[in-house]
């Protein structure tokens, strides 16, 4: 048996999840179906094993939360915090997202076919995200590591108190945040937008994108910085 | 000298209350830097404490247990409401959440080796966990904080409970500062950030806002450990009546209240000072919000902020929580403050580097800046050797079985077989304030203000 559904109308989640935590491996399963979501929440959280889940339909909350290894698919949209704190593998958001996509995810890639709310990349401290629409206000608040990179518009505070991460917009930005800014794109950002595109999935030239990253004038604490933290 | 002469000496010598000394010095600072103060450790400030509490012993109404006789039960366990594994431990004292980067690796092997000896948990911090804290720790409850710094599933999957901590008493709705002198090359990638910069802590989750929203992220963390393990929700006391209530539908276990005097690594004095409630208050209302809710004893509440001493253990106790968490005295027990400290089995005097910090031992809150004289807060490997884990989990020990001691023998004078069986009943208060925010009688009266 290499592959198996489950469908949530029938059968409670934590049946799924408990599947994929404990049985997937042993039972050689490498994909699974998961029928009737319907939104239900923490979908394939925490899954840690070399499977694919195909989630048919739309998403709760945190769905594949956590993330280590494996890829989930979402044939619909994702809710709150698709893909947090997840440590690698891939996610694929088909629709859109809600708020907080990819919050402090670690590693991976999430990707997003439609928009995404507010604060997607929050706190990100690695992973990489790209969304194929616009992303909500606040996107990239604190992150510290990694790269988003967004082919629509980004709103309000785009990148406020960046560390090390950088965003990639294709489009307009509604306002920096405090401590952003535009920066030349090098030859390795042309490259690295390439590449996280051509992994996505997407078909846009890097040449149109530009770089946001941080300042750093609030690396140290800063007496005249006065409302800027 | 003639009359006026004497007024006017007299006068000269007369300090304002409104601008004391203090106030002056803080306003002289604020005027020459333009900067808040940031500062460790809890407040300075007196506030009504567990000391202005009394506990009844028993005499002819009450009939007490011998005390180097009878036996007194100390087993407490946490946890129970939905997990399917809870935590059991030897005593209702647990040390809290500290973490490696405000810590030295040293300290946190001494917390895990003493909490493990002594059968209790140790907490990891801000920062994540560490494989020797993990290793030394028998019962590990792993913290999922705001800054989300070092989170990661594996260590989720590898502790023995989960706290989402949502607030400090030090700074109940305040992020934190780790200032870039601490952030040593392992603290800086275990937090994924540069080296040397100040790093911020945010003050509230990445990804809810709101209890609707915690009660699904407690289920993802369920889902993601198999209902497993005990979920504790942590707050600043500040409106612990309605927190406590919002946690319990969150779905807490176990609700760990943190007072106003709880410590902190760092964060801004006004914080400290200004903000939040005194423990007392706060665990009357958590336990007011369990009673309400009829949830007392089925979601266990730990109390923290200022719990020094067996007697504040049995108080706190008596008062409705199921154990204590212990943060700044465990940092006392393990040399904080003191004038000296043991190097290759030598006594040496600290009393040079409290000074070059523009302290001295008993008065030191410099934990912020990583030059802590006797090894604790800091991340240089010089000054961390001052307080080597054998030496840390001796004396921690010794502390927390001292404490331990005086709870069972109060509670044995209170007539208890079982420390979890000591009582409102069983205490007083010796002031006004604290009988109003403890809502216990003033001694010797039937009293209660307000009621
Ligand atoms: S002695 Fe060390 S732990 Fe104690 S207050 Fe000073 S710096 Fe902090």
């Amino acid at each position: 048996m290499d592959s198996l559904s489950f469908d949530l109308a029938a059968t409670p989640l934590r049946d799924l999840n408990r599947f994929l935590h404990k049985e997937a491996v042993a039972q050689g399963v490498r994909q699974v179906t998961v029928l009737h979501p319907d939104g239900a929440h923490n979908i394939a959280v925490g899954l840690n094993a070399p499977v694919a889940v195909e989630i048919e339909g739309h998403a709760g909350y945190y769905a594949a939360g956590m993330l280590k290894l494996g890829e989930v698919t979402i044939h619909g949209n994702a809710g709150t915090g698709v893909a947090e704190n997840m440590m690698s593998g891939k996610v694929h958001v088909k629709g859109f997202a809600s708020v907080s996509a990819g919050a402090s995810a670690h590693g991976g890639l999430l990707v997003v076919d439609g928009d995404t709310s507010l604060r997607c990349g929050i706190s990100l401290k690695g992973g990489d995200i790209v969304v194929g629409g616009s992303v909500g206000s606040f996107s990239g608040f604190m992150a510290q590591a990694g790269r988003m990179v967004i082919c629509g518009n980004a709103g309000d505070a785009l990148g406020d108190s960046l560390y090390e991460a950088v965003i990639y917009v294709r489009g307009r930005i509604k306002s920096l945040g405090a401590d952003a800014r535009i920066e030349e794109m090098t030859e390795s950002d042309y490259q690295a937008v390439g590449e996280l595109l051509a992994a996505a999935g997407f078909s846009y030239d890097p040449h149109e994108f530009k770089r946001v990253a941080s300042a750093k004038s609030l690396y140290h604490w800063n007496a005249d910085a006065n409302q800027e933290y | 000298m003639n009359d006026n002469e004497h007024i006017l000496k007299h006068i000269a010598k007369e300090a304002s209350a409104g601008y004391d000394r203090k106030i002056m010095d803080y306003i002289h600072n604020a005027a020459t830097h333009g900067l808040y103060e940031i500062r460790g450790m809890g407040a300075k400030r007196a506030l009504p404490n567990f000391d202005d509490l009394v506990l009844l012993g028993a005499s002819l109404s009450r009939y007490p247990l011998e005390g180097y006789r009878e036996k007194c039960a100390t087993k407490t366990i946490l946890g129970t409401r939905f997990a399917s594994k809870p935590i059991e431990l030897e005593i209702p004292i647990t040390i809290a959440g500290m973490s490696f980067g405000a810590l030295s690796a040293n300290v946190k092997e001494s917390l895990g080796r003493a909490a493990t000896e002594l059968g209790t948990s140790t907490t990891t911090g801000d920062g994540g966990m560490t494989a020797e804290e993990r290793q030394s720790s028998k019962t590990l409850v792993y913290q999922c904080l705001p800054s989300r710094y070092g989170f990661n599933p594996d260590d989720v999957r590898r502790a023995d409970a989960i706290e989402i901590v949502i607030g400090q008493g030090a700074k109940p709705g305040g992020g934190g500062m780790l200032l870039g002198q601490k952030i040593s090359p392992r603290v800086a990638k275990m937090r994924t950030l540069p080296e040397g910069i100040d790093q911020r802590s945010a003050c509230r989750h990445p990804d809810w806002t709101g209890p609707d929203d915690l009660v699904i992220k407690i289920q993802e963390l369920r889902e993601m450990t198999d209902w497993e393990k005990p979920i504790y929700i942590k707050v600043g006391a500040t409106r612990t009546f309605h927190d406590v209530k919002l946690a319990v539908h969150a779905g807490a276990d176990v609700i760990v209240v943190d007072g106003m005097q709880g410590g902190t690594a760092a964060t801004q004095t006004c914080f400290i000072e200004h903000v939040g409630i005194p423990t007392l208050a706060a665990l009357r209302q958590a336990v007011d919000a369990l009673e309400d809710l009829n949830m007392k004893g089925k979601v266990q509440l730990i109390i923290s902020g200022g719990v020094r001493t067996g007697a504040d253990v049995a108080k706190a106790l008596a008062m409705g929580a199921d154990a204590v968490a212990i943060g700044q005295g465990v940092l006392y027990a393990l040399g904080c403050n003191h004038d000296a400290y043991t190097l290759d089995g030598l006594v040496h005097s600290a009393c040079n580097d409290y000074a070059n910090l523009g302290t001295a031992a008993g008065f030191c809150h410099h934990c912020h800046t990583g030059r802590c004289p006797v090894g604790i807060t800091t991340q240089d490997e010089q000054l961390a050797q001052r307080l080597m884990p054998d030496l840390g989990a001796k004396r921690l020990k010794n502390y927390l079985k001292t404490l331990n001691m005086e709870l069972t023998t109060l509670a044995r004078a209170c007539g208890k077989q079982n420390v979890h069986h000591l009582e409102r009943e069983d205490l007083a208060a010796m002031t006004i304030e604290a009988a109003a925010m403890a809502r216990l009688p003033l001694a010797g009266t039937d009293w209660i203000p307000g009621f």
